[in-house]
């Protein structure tokens, strides 16, 4: 008995200070200065361009991997082949993958001197330096959160239920949309969400792959590095990250609201 | 026995976190990112302490001074951060320790060869940011030309660098036409990058300036360090870099 209730002090001291941690720094982006001072940073251009910039590139990112890794997440999810293992870990590989060598990666196959920058070239896409490769850097990070989820997702849907909807004939692309996709809704939701969250933050990638321009590749979290270094700037890096914190929180909230509390546990143990 | 484990993992903790403390003294120093090869080597060459560099843009380097980071020394690529820190009492009288020259810098075998070129539509252009040193030399040489030479050549900058190492790297990655950086960052480069000097009368004066960090705990050693930057084994290396004597 004394030991378990040790345990349950010393769990409860250790959960304070989990807790704290993660949530002052939070607190400290909105107290540090006054939310009047706050408001005023973002009327700069240069703050509305990067969150303008920021919006309008997840968004496209996101649509990208959710168009594009739906049915693939189902496929990898429903069928058995060698070397699945190989292939769901190269997906897994760029959520490890640190944000500077992901940018060093895709300047080394889309970049003008990558292994297919000439080709990308030919087809007259310019990436490097465009909002294009803003977007790309942005597919490349946060495709894996969405993947995953969704993988788990599908391989959690009750096999029986499609078995029932193709001999009532339905084809596959029909049960796909009309029974995989709606029971897998949860999971696919916390995916985006997961993918949305991460696209906000990118900064690494985007830097070294996109570069930093105002309105053209200096998205929100670029702009926060450039308000930090300018004299006096701190304030308008605090403001957009307000304004990032604020995104992120809504994003969580509405997937654990839309897919019950349980949206952002599937997928979390593979 | 048990209950002492986590204590056991504390100790070790502790232990990793105060490591590389033994004997000699320790000496951060906050630099330029163009310093990054001088100044490696002086580190390597100073005695009586472990010299440790942090490279990067000056004015990221000033924020984090600014928001409590504590280096001994602060080495800029400019006057204008350490005075501005000066002022704030951050840190000690700045001394200028180094000249050095903007030009602008092309991928080895381009045709580009003069500042005009630089307005054809289409070539791309590097700037760094507006905060770093590197980036306000290049407006004030720009601000220098012909207002339509000057929003010719605004109109072909591609991306607007955080520090003049990162302008290097994508111009020797083939990424960009042309870039504004030091003439010391094209030598240290000379294998992938050529100079293209800018004309007499649109060259910025550039003089770096170093300081002691007002908070540092190793003040003595920091004002050797920064004597040696005049005189010394750290004048020697920022020569054979192709930086100048200070103005």
């Amino acid at each position: 008995m004394r030991r378990r209730s040790i345990f349950g002090l010393v769990a409860l001291i250790a959960t304070l200070v989990v807790l704290a941690f993660l949530v002052i720094p939070i607190v400290a982006i909105f107290t540090n200065s006054s939310p009047v001072r706050l408001i005023e940073a973002l009327g700069e251009q240069s703050s509305r361009d990067a969150l303008w910039l920021s919006l309008r590139a997840t968004l496209i990112a996101v649509a990208v991997i959710v168009v594009l890794g739906t049915p693939a997440a189902y496929l990898l999810a429903m069928r058995e082949f060698r070397g699945r293992a190989l292939v769901l870990t190269a997906i897994e590989l760029p959520l490890v993958v640190p944000p500077a060598v992901a940018g060093i990666a895709l300047l080394a196959s889309f970049g003008p001197q990558g292994i297919l920058g000439a080709a990308v070239a030919d087809l007259g896409i310019e990436l490097v330096f465009q909002t294009a490769g803003v977007i790309v850097a942005l597919v490349f990070v946060a495709s894996p959160f969405f993947l995953r989820q969704a993988i788990a997702a599908f391989a959690a849907v009750d096999t029986r239920q499609l078995e029932a909807a193709r001999t009532l004939g339905a084809g596959p692309f029909r049960s796909f949309l009309t029974v995989a996709v709606p029971s897998a809704r949860s999971g696919l939701g916390s995916g985006l969400a997961l993918a949305w969250g991460r696209a906000l933050g990118e900064f690494g990638a985007t830097l070294m792959f996109a570069g930093s321009l105002q309105a053209v590749t200096q998205t929100a979290p670029l702009a926060i590095f450039a308000e930090f270094n300018s004299p006096g700037g701190f304030v308008g890096a605090l403001a957009l990250s307000a304004v990032l914190i604020a995104i992120s929180a809504a994003l969580l909230i509405s997937v654990k609201l839309v897919g019950g509390e349980r949206a952002l546990d599937a997928g979390a143990q593979p | 026995m048990r209950r002492l484990a986590p204590l056991g993992a504390l100790a070790v903790l502790s232990a990793l976190a105060g490591c590389g403390g033994g004997g000699e003294p320790q000496l951060t120093v906050f630099a330029a990112s163009s310093l990054r090869e001088p100044l490696g080597d002086y580190a390597e060459t100073f005695a009586g302490a472990e010299v440790r560099s942090s490279f990067a843009g000056s004015d990221t380097l000033a924020a984090q001074i600014r928001q409590g980071a504590g280096p001994d020394v602060f080495a800029a690529a400019d006057n204008a951060d350490p005075a501005e820190l000066h002022r704030e009492s951050l840190v000690g009288k700045p001394v200028p320790f180094a000249a050095n020259q903007l030009v602008i810098a092309v991928p080895k075998g381009s045709e580009i060869d003069s500042i005009e070129d630089l307005t054809e539509p289409g070539t791309s252009v590097l700037i760094g940011d507006p905060s770093v040193p590197v980036g306000s030399y290049t407006r004030e040489a720009l601000s220098r030309l012909p207002a339509s030479e000057r929003r010719a050549i605004l109109a072909n900058v591609r991306s607007e660098e955080p520090e003049v190492s990162a302008v290097v790297a994508k111009l020797a990655g083939g990424a960009a036409d042309a870039g504004f950086v030091y003439v010391t960052d094209v030598e240290a480069a000379a294998g992938e990058l050529r100079t293209v000097p800018l004309p007499a009368s649109l060259r910025p004066e550039i003089a770096y300036a170093a300081a002691v960090v007002s908070g540092s705990g190793e003040r003595q050693l920091a004002q050797r360090y920064l004597d040696g930057l005049l005189e010394g084994e750290g004048e020697t290396a920022l020569r054979r870099a192709g930086f100048l004597p200070p103005p």
